[in-house]
């Protein structure tokens, strides 16, 4: 046994997990200020929500296996949507990886002890529960659930009688959840880093987070008084949005996609670091082109923020509009493809160990760059004209979401919740359960790109004959992958109690800061603030002897 | 070592970082109204004769007085800062209070202005705004709007300069550690500064 590989509690450290200060049990949890706490208290909630969105989302797929009714109504399944798109959207594919391992992470990758602002770390995670039971309530409320779709498109959402009023407060609450972590990371970027760690030598991951942050503090405050003024709208009938009124109505879907389609960059981002951080690991390389995985996260968020109109191509826009829109689109892509190509050009003469966190990250990197081509696709206004609102548009951003942002999750999730626990999961059983994750997911979702193509619209309850084997495949396809996620989930949940217990500080041999530390990490990350001399992904220089030497 | 009860987490303080906070929650502010601004500039860009038309029903003299009143504040509490940083407690204390005062003076009239309007059926829904143009229907929307949600940011503020003034009595707040009170003072600041935009915006471009 190496000197690093001493149990937290032989020399007389004591983790986070264990501490007890000012309270105990469960007030330890709910009223702690620690960040890596507070990630778990993320992490919980966001699971619970994650499973609500799967269960909806397996409701819907069942009810389109065949056309007219199968299990539902068409009231029922407008609602079903709804929820679904408003759970994922809001509740798990947003704040997921900023708010848990970003949460967790990110002060321990760059050698602090906690946050900026730690109080307001945890006043971010109530809003967040308060936002989701808030969605939640007006499931229960008379009036039933918002029909609206996740987008609230007015003048429907102005008109309908279901209880939109809560869900777009839920909305705008959870909204400002995000402005306040995006305020905090941008802070404890700027301020807490540790002596030495200068931003090129910050971990790839902290980078994406950086990026994340400023969008998340820029975009989401024009969400919220889009949202504040429908609710207003509802409330009093100023006649804002209204034509009758003098309103108008595109003028509510441009101020929704300034958000809206930068949010997309606020889920997709810190996937990207993720993969960032987990292909030089595995692949046992230096980072190929660590600058232009920076400067392209930036890049990215920047110009994601100006495309929001390629949105609404057909909803009315001048001809310059449409141009420009679709140019910038296409202007996005480069950056995206600068990552994927250094992925790849890392990868390449990498000595590649497929544990299951790089499972994860080989099908991020296959299904983004499906999904991120077809978005070039869409950006192409003849095509999109053939595409919009078509399940075509589904099939993409569930490439892109679930693909990008969910696997990249699921990689976070198998990379480093050994560290979080100091337990290891059965990583036979991970396999097997991204093999089926894996193939469920193309089996679900590649047929709504040939049938969207043919001209299925988004959203129907019903559909023509013609298009049931579609159907029918999708949905076989959505029995596989909710078995290969509760068959993933399970062997996480058993782990964390019940799996193999881990004192090793680096399990995978990272070289990043939160592998220098103990496992689980203390209450406070580190009792000496560390100098930082290297760069994060120096695996050249690294000396493979100690790592075989502490595998002993 | 027992693992019943730990030590304290270690105290943080970051004044920049706090301020820094500050700054981008206040940046995140102004993209709030900005949203309702870019709703004005466009609507007013459709409607140039019916904004006009509607700005002039607006009491140019209330608004110039909130306007002279919400400056004031802004010193105030400047000062307020000023005093602290010399270590008069007292003094501190009484202008924040006075800013308070102000704070409310300015809600006063704008509750005056405002009944006023409703007296006349000019608001959202009613009979009389409804019988007018449809550019002058988006102005009073947008003016009802834009000014409830900035005398909501009033009375927020109030709030949070009454925990001020709490947290300097209680000595929280002191001559080497005033960043709270400089914080709260950046957030009035913020909200005089959009008075100072909506109010030309609704009362003297006619």
């Amino acid at each position: 046994m190496s000197s690093e590989a001493i149990s937290t509690n032989k020399n007389g450290y004591v983790s986070y997990l264990d501490y007890k200060g000012k309270h105990t049990g469960f007030l330890g949890w709910v009223l702690s200020t620690d960040h890596k706490r507070i990630g778990i208290l993320y992490l919980i909630a966001l699971m619970v929500f994650f499973a609500v969105g799967v269960t909806f989302g397996f409701l819907m797929r069942l009810e389109l296996i065949a056309p007219g009714r199968t299990i539902m109504d068409p009231q029922t399944y407008n609602s079903i949507f709804t929820l679904h798109g408003v759970i994922m959207i809001f509740l798990f594919v947003i704040p997921g990886l900023p708010a848990v391992f970003g949460n967790f992470f990110l002060p321990i990758m760059i050698g602090a002890k906690d946050v900026a602002f730690p109080r307001l770390n945890l006043l971010s995670w109530y809003l967040y529960v308060a936002g989701g039971l808030l969605a939640i309530l007006s499931i229960l409320l008379p009036g039933g659930p918002a029909d609206t779709g996740w987008t609230f498109y007015i003048p429907y959402s102005v008109r309908t009688g279901t209880n939109v009023m809560f869900t777009m407060f839920a909305a705008f609450i959870l909204g400002f959840s995000s402005i306040l972590t995006g305020l905090n990371f941008v802070t404890t970027i700027h301020r807490l880093r540790a002596p030495g760690m200068t931003w090129f030598k910050m971990p790839l991951f902290t980078w994406s987070l950086y990026a994340t942050a400023w969008v998340q503090v820029l975009a989401t405050p024009i969400i919220g008084i889009t949202l504040l003024l429908v609710v207003i709208e509802r409330w009093l009938g100023v006649g804002l949005f209204d034509p009758s009124l003098g309103g108008d109505p595109v003028l509510f879907q441009h101020l929704f996609w300034i958000y809206s389609h930068p949010a997309v960059y606020i889920m997709i981002l810190p996937a990207m670091g993720i993969v960032s951080e987990i292909i030089p690991v595995f692949a046992r390389r230096t980072i190929f082109g660590y600058k232009f995985i920076a400067f392209s996260s930036i890049a990215i968020a920047l110009f994601g923020s100006l495309v929001w109109a390629h949105h609404m191509f057909t909803a009315g826009m001048s001809n310059t509009g449409q141009f420009i829109f679709s140019l910038l689109t296409m202007i996005v892509a480069i950056p995206s493809a600068i990552k994927v190509f250094n992925w790849t050009a890392t990868l390449y003469k990498g000595s590649i160990e497929l544990a299951p966190p790089m499972l994860y990250v080989l099908a991020f990197i296959f299904l983004f760059s499906i999904g991120g081509l077809t978005g070039i696709m869409q950006g192409v206004l003849s095509i999109d004209i053939q595409v919009h609102d078509t399940s075509f548009i589904v099939a993409h951003f569930h490439y892109v979401m679930f693909g990008g942002t969910g696997f990249g999750i699921f990689a976070a999730l198998h990379y480093w919740l050994p560290k979080m626990f100091a337990r290891m999961y059965n990583q036979k059983v991970a396999k097997v359960a991204f093999w089926l994750v894996f193939v469920g997911f193309n089996v679900l979702y590649f047929p709504m790109f040939v049938m969207g193509w043919l001209g299925m619209p988004r959203r129907y309850y019903d559909y023509l004959p013609e298009f049931q084997p579609y159907h029918l495949t999708s949905t076989v396809g959505s029995w596989i992958l909710v078995l290969g996620l509760i068959i993933m989930f399970t062997n996480l949940i058993v782990s964390m109690r019940k799996g193999q217990t881990i004192t090793k500080w680096n399990i995978w041999g990272g070289e990043t800061l939160e592998w220098k530390v103990e496992t689980p990490p203390t209450l406070e990350n580190f009792d000496d603030i560390p100098v930082v001399t290297e760069r994060p992904y120096e695996y050249r220089e690294n000396d493979l002897a100690e790592l075989e030497k502490e595998a002993k | 070592m027992s693992t019943q009860e730990h030590a304290a987490a270690h105290v943080h303080r970051d004044d920049i970082g706090a301020k820094m906070g500050m700054w981008l929650f206040l940046f995140t502010e102004l993209l709030l109204f900005g949203g309702m601004f870019f709703l004005y500039s466009v609507y007013r860009f459709v409607n140039q004769d019916a904004f006009h038309l509607a700005a002039k029903e607006l009491n140019t003299i209330i608004g110039m007085f909130n306007t002279a009143i919400l400056l004031t504040s802004s010193l105030t509490m400047a000062i307020s800062i000023a005093a602290i940083q010399k270590n008069n407690r007292n003094l501190s204390i009484f202008f924040q209070l006075l800013t308070i005062v102000l704070a409310l003076g300015f809600m006063v009239n704008k509750y005056f202005e405002w009944s006023a309007k409703i007296h006349h059926g000019i608001f959202p829904g009613g009979e009389e705004l409804l019988a007018k143009s449809q550019g002058e229907i988006l102005f009073f929307g947008l003016y009802y709007v834009m000014t409830g949600l900035h005398g909501l940011h009033v009375i927020i503020g109030v709030v949070l300069i009454g925990f001020m003034t709490r947290l300097t009595k209680n000595g929280v707040i002191r001559q080497d550690s005033y960043v709270k009170l400089e914080a709260a003072g950046l957030y009035w600041h913020l909200v005089d500064i959009i008075w100072i935009f909506l109010f030309p915006l609704f009362y003297l471009i006619t």
